[in-house]
């Protein structure tokens, strides 16, 4: 299976290898959609990781008990649709076309996707773009 | 055979006006050719939904006991003009708040005024005789002011840019955030339901012509701001129409905030979506021909956003029927397009306006005075950077 995490660990657990753990620990292999690390400050990475539902399940239980904190992407952008005027300005940013317009004219939303960037949550004139992550 | 305003007025009161919106008009006429929709049309509607930083609205307060002369305004901690007589004020939709100049602005207050909620005005002044207080505070909604109209100075602009960047860094304007070596497109434009750009020798639109404006009736008051009129045509015979903007005010007790929306443009500020319909009555076949030219026949230009000078490059013409297909070839490379102005809602308003005059409840009104034919744009000699 694959899913899409997103991960946010404080500066001191930043130097661990924590992929070398994951491919040989738990043999999952993953694409990197998004890494922001600053020195001295928490880190955040956005991957999707595939592999068996067990070794992912143990994979994300060795990163929690490295201190990380675990979220997957809940399966859809959360939008406002009452509030969304379908602009299009999201997609202008949107670096996957995961956020296009449908031949309605509607904003449509592609979760298989979406990369985690979060681009279009700052560009939305009426900030009604979230992305919903769970536990 | 032609038709007059008067006519169409009568078939609206009797019941029997044939009203189509500006997308039905392009396919009956691509089926049934241009003759056969000027015979079956009396009215087509035409609408847009787009970020219009040219917006606002002037607001009478009431006096208050003592009364006060304002000279300092705010409205939710937004500056307004107090430069009118004792209570009187005029407040831009792009002005931003004191405190949070990048989140909430004039738009934000015209929004919430218009959804029914109240706004804190504060308001200072030096006192007179006549006006002896200094300062004033209350909480007010549209229905505690006099008058409160939106009077925008520059709306529904004929045709607008295709943005590009060609920089190798990413920018942020208002026409979205453009990507470094002309990454993305942004475009501005209800191209076939566009209302200037339908009737675009403005042969029924002018001075008192009668529009949706924000989900009220409101009217065309004067040409808009930087008015112009430009023909572009190009080498290989194609050509467009562009320039032309109109000033337009209407009731805000009226209006219904679905169709007036606060936008905040990143690293820009703050706009407002404004929601325009304009509904043409089909005098002649000529009238007809331009109605119900498509998306494939209209045009922009691909315009660079990086350089922040007067003349922006202009980098060759795309249809609106390519620039809505999502991609279009720019520089030998296909490049993603995307729209900034709501199709979905002005298809909402095209759609509703048509409603309102196959009801009797909106008439046509015939400009009082047609707009110029040439207008010089001019630019501004300013001293330093």
């Amino acid at each position: 299976m694959t899913t899409k995490l997103k991960l946010t660990f404080p500066a001191q657990t930043a130097t661990k290898p924590l992929s070398y753990h994951l491919v040989k620990d738990y043999d999952l292999t993953f694409n990197i959609f998004q890494a922001r690390i600053s020195p001295g400050l928490a880190g955040e990475l956005a991957i999707e990781v595939t592999g068996s539902e067990s070794n992912i399940k143990s994979g994300i239980e060795f990163l929690r008990s490295e201190g990380i904190n675990v979220q997957h992407l809940s399966g859809s952008i959360n939008h406002d649709s009452q509030s969304c005027v379908h602009c299009g300005a999201c997609t202008a940013v949107c670096p996957s076309e995961a956020l296009y317009m449908d031949e309605n004219g509607r904003l449509a939303f592609d979760n298989e996707l979406c990369v985690l960037c979060e681009y279009c949550i700052k560009t939305c004139p009426l900030s009604v773009l979230a992305i919903k992550y769970t536990e | 055979m032609t038709r007059t305003f008067d006519e169409i007025n009568d078939k609206i009161r009797s019941g029997q006006v044939a009203v189509f919106t500006a997308e039905e008009v392009v396919a009956m006429a691509r089926e049934q050719g241009v003759k056969k929709a000027f015979e079956k049309a009396d009215v087509v509607t035409c609408a847009t939904f787009g970020m219009m930083c040219s917006s606002g609205a002037f607001l009478n307060f009431g006096h208050s006991d003592r009364r006060i002369r304002m000279t300092d305004i705010r409205l939710n901690n937004v500056e307004c003009s107090g430069g009118l007589a004792a209570v009187d004020t005029y407040i831009g939709g792009t002005q931003g708040s004191v405190d949070r100049p990048m989140e909430y602005g004039g738009a934000h207050v015209i929004e919430a005024l218009i959804r029914g909620e109240k706004v804190r005005l504060e308001a200072k002044s030096y006192g007179t005789d006549c006006y002896p207080r200094k300062y004033a505070e209350a909480y007010i909604g549209l229905e505690d002011l006099n008058q409160a109209y939106l009077y925008n100075p520059r709306n529904g602009y004929q045709n607008y840019n295709a943005a590009t960047n060609t920089s190798n860094r990413e920018i942020y304007t208002y026409m979205g955030t453009l990507l470094p070596n002309c990454g993305n497109v942004t475009y501005s434009s209800a191209g076939e339901l566009s209302p200037l750009l339908k009737d675009p020798h403005l042969r029924t639109i002018g001075m008192g012509t009668r529009i949706f404006l924000g989900g009220a009736q409101g009217r065309v008051v004067w040409e808009g701001t930087q008015y112009c009129r430009n023909v572009v045509e190009y080498e290989d015979g194609g050509y467009d129409f562009a320039g032309a903007t109109i000033a337009v005010a209407g009731d805000m007790k009226q209006m219904n905030a679905r169709y007036i929306r606060a936008a905040v443009m990143q690293k820009y500020g703050i706009t407002m979506f404004v929601g325009l319909g304009i509904p043409m009555p089909v005098l002649d076949e000529d009238l007809m021909h331009d109605l119900s030219r498509p998306n494939s026949e209209l045009y922009t230009q691909f315009v660079d956003y990086s350089t922040g000078k007067l003349a922006m490059p202009k980098l060759g013409r795309v249809s609106y029927a390519q620039l809505r297909s999502g991609s279009v070839e720019l520089n030998g490379r296909m490049v993603r397009t995307s729209p900034l102005s709501s199709l979905f809602m002005a298809r909402e308003i095209a759609a509703l306006l048509k409603e309102w005059i196959q009801n009797g409840r909106f008439y046509l009104q015939q400009p009082v005075e047609m707009f110029p034919e040439k207008r010089e744009f001019r630019p501004l000699n300013a001293k330093g950077e």
